[in-house]
């Protein structure tokens, strides 16, 4: 099923792909447009705030003034301050269920998981808190709901729905009381999200400022043609007739009286537990192991802590004798097996004469295994344009581009792949040309390994890829499961483009140089 | 894709993502109930009768007491069910037995309870009973024209000097 969904998914995402490419594409960004509604609900909510009275008729009457009196300033702020609020309801569900379609909610990913149920809880009770402050007829339905609701729960003396049978029962204070929840539970919400992200290193809460452009025009075009709008003011004498729900946060509520308020209880707290449940009920059998410390190769650089996505890596006081100050240590339940410690690493360096273990090391993948398999398959690739392709195990799958002068590696993330493997395969004129191919660009598995795979090979961050590597020698190809089609061309364009440039000769001491020149460089940037 | 091409796949998907937000954000309607109903809601808060009398201990039985409960008047905690019945035109529209909440079953019972009936004239009659035993302790009838879309609260006080009872506020 999740196969189907995710071939599904793929199929969309790759229709985004065409119009606004990988880098901007809207569904790779799904939890940084959460964030970034949020701060336009809170900006419209702050200006908002300044104009709204807390009373039984103030409320309402202020609402009314700023959507009508002031329609290009505080009708605009309060559209804005629905529809970014409806907004965060989409972009967080869709955001929830791309990590579930596309597995990135077990393991090490658990925490992030469970925060983000609370965060939808948080959500709700924002957005119905809000809705409440209009007192319109609308509100008036909700809170007498809301009142039913929490009254099918044996918790109160007595029900909580005898503060709305009539009018008088609602006094001013009660806008107080609203206002200031309306404040705080934002401010736990906010809470809550740095929560939720606390466990990512470089955690993106901000989309590309393109996109953040784009969706704030659509928004106040939107607000524009369509502006929020009140009910007749609350009369707890009436029936609220025909109510303009809105969906996105009150769907539940007509549930209340087609079913029963006990019904709505099972399906919110059924569907709570089940998300809270998912990343025990749809773990893998098989978890891949963690990464592994090898001190004797280690100098504490701290580069892997720089770079871990996950923040699974901490640096700890030195214990082995050796002169240096720190040593990482990792935290296996945290580590996402990815390899991008290993790529960072300035002892993985292949031009080792000994034995090749670097400071750190996948036990499923150790560099070793991985020098010797791409020197077993580069010694019988032959052809005038002959490619190494390196790819990773969660894009697509590089082996199918194999041939007679083409070779394969796949490893667990591109990050995982340390510079001077490409130096490596590239000395003497063992290929002509390298293919680094990873995920799609912004949607990496474990998320920076793309970022930091760029920067390495653009020299902009360490280890850095060698001066003497002729960057036209290599081709970037963030290719997902179905891009066949686009990998193929890609390399395509490499094979052409290297058959023109003439062979060059790494000299075997400009590898020394280069081990010398990455062991000196131990401070992360 | 061309550039002016992108531009225009792009607009279309805001515009995508403004069609959904502008749409469900007020619509479909919803219609609470259907616009000939009224709505009555049946709602107090009420400490019934104590199930036995208070009665003057004997002095045996003060004797047996510790110094520091000796008190002369004994009053059993536990209070009746309160019961509630309520007639629409003749019919029974709705009856309960509501139990006294609490560990030792003597707090005020109380109630919330929503009755969507057609609008127009009707005959209501509300009975309550907070006592072991016998008939219904209050009763209130009433001739009220429900209007379309109307609320009707039915309350019950029993500590309203010269009118303790139900109340039919519409």
């Amino acid at each position: 099923m999740r196969k189907y969904l995710q071939n599904l998914l793929l199929r969309l995402e790759n229709a985004f792909n065409a119009p606004f490419g990988q880098a901007l594409n809207p569904w790779y960004h799904l939890g940084a447009i959460t964030f970034y509604l949020f701060w336009i609900v809170v900006v419209s909510g702050v200006y908002l705030y300044i104009f709204y009275r807390t009373g039984v008729d103030e409320a309402y009457q202020s609402v009314e003034r700023l959507t009508h009196d002031q329609w290009y300033a505080g009708g605009v702020m309060r559209s804005l301050h629905r529809y970014a609020s409806d907004g965060i309801v989409v972009t967080m569900l869709l955001h929830m269920l791309r990590n579930f379609i596309t597995g990135r909610f077990h393991s090490f990913r658990w925490f992030s998981w469970v925060s983000g149920v609370f965060l939808i809880w948080l959500v709700y009770t924002c957005g119905i808190n809000g809705y409440w402050m209009v007192w319109d007829r609308l509100a008036q339905f909700i809170a007498v709901g809301t009142a039913e609701w929490f009254d099918w729960m044996p918790l109160f003396s007595q029900p909580l729905a005898r503060n709305f049978l009539v009018q008088g029962d609602v006094n001013d204070r009660f806008f107080a009381l609203l206002s200031f929840a309306h404040i705080t539970i934002p401010l736990v919400l906010l809470l809550f999200m740095w929560i939720h992200t606390k466990r990512m290193n470089h955690a993106e809460t901000n989309p590309p400022l393109r996109l953040a452009v784009g969706t704030l025009l659509m928004l106040l075009a939107l607000s524009l043609v369509k502006p929020a709008l009140s009910h007749a003011h609350a009369d707890l004498a009436l029936l609220p007739d025909v109510i303009r729900l809105d969906w996105f946060y009150l769907a539940p509520y007509p549930l209340l009286y087609i079913w029963s308020p006990g019904a709505v209880w099972v399906l919110v707290g059924g569907i709570t537990a089940l998300l809270l449940l998912v990343p025990w009920l749809f773990r893998p059998r098989t978890r891949p192991a963690v990464a592994e410390v090898h001190l004797d190769n280690c100098n504490g650089c701290a580069r892997c802590a720089a770079d871990c996505p996950y923040s699974a890596i901490v640096m700890h006081p030195r214990q082995d004798g050796r002169p240096h100050q720190l040593q990482p240590v990792v935290d296996p339940d945290l580590c996402a097996s990815c390899g991008i410690c290993v790529g960072a690493c300035p002892s993985s360096m292949p031009f080792r004469s000994n034995e090749l273990v670097s400071g750190i090391e996948l036990p499923d993948q150790e560099l070793a295994t991985l020098r010797a398999g791409i020197d077993r398959t580069l010694a019988v690739l032959h052809g005038d344009a002959r490619v190494m392709v390196f790819g990773c195990d969660c894009a697509y799958d590089v082996h199918a581009l194999q041939s007679e002068g083409v070779a394969a590696l796949s490893l667990p993330c591109i990050g995982m792949l340390p510079p001077a493997f490409i130096d490596y395969v590239l000395r003497d004129a063992r290929v002509d040309g390298v293919m680094v191919a990873g995920c799609r660009e912004g949607d990496c598995q474990y998320r920076l390994g793309i970022r930091w795979t760029e920067l390495r090979l653009a020299r902009q961050r360490v280890p850095h890829l060698r001066q003497r590597v002729p960057l036209q020698r290599i081709e970037f190809c963030w290719a997902g499961i179905q891009d066949d089609e686009r990998a193929r061309a890609e390399l395509g364009t490499l094979r052409a483009r290297v058959a023109q440039l003439p062979r060059e000769i790494i000299m075997e001491e400009d590898s020394r140089e280069h081990e010398r020149q990455s062991g000196d460089k131990n401070q992360p940037d | 894709m061309s550039q002016p091409l992108k531009y225009l796949g792009q607009g279309l998907a805001y515009a995508l993502f403004a069609v959904v937000l502008g749409y469900f954000s007020t619509s479909p309607e919803y219609a609470h109930l259907p616009a000939d109903s009224a709505l009555l809601k049946l709602s107090f808060n009420h400490a019934a009768q104590r199930k036995k009398p208070c009665h003057e201990r004997t002095d045996e039985e003060m004797a047996k007491l510790a110094k520091n409960m000796r008190i002369r008047k004994d009053c059993p905690r536990e209070r009746s069910d309160v019961v509630v019945e309520l007639e629409m035109d003749g019919k029974q529209l709705y009856h309960v037995v509501l139990h006294p909440p609490g560990l030792s079953h003597d707090g005020a019972a109380s109630i919330y309870r929503r009755l969507p009936v057609p609008a127009g004239p009707h005959r209501f009659v509300a009975r309550l009973k907070d006592m072991e035993g016998g008939d219904f302790s209050f009763v209130h009838e009433e001739n009220i024209t429900l209007g379309a879309g109307k609320v009707m609260v039915i309350d019950f006080k029993a500590d309203v000097p010269g009118a303790p009872g139900f109340m039919f506020k519409s």
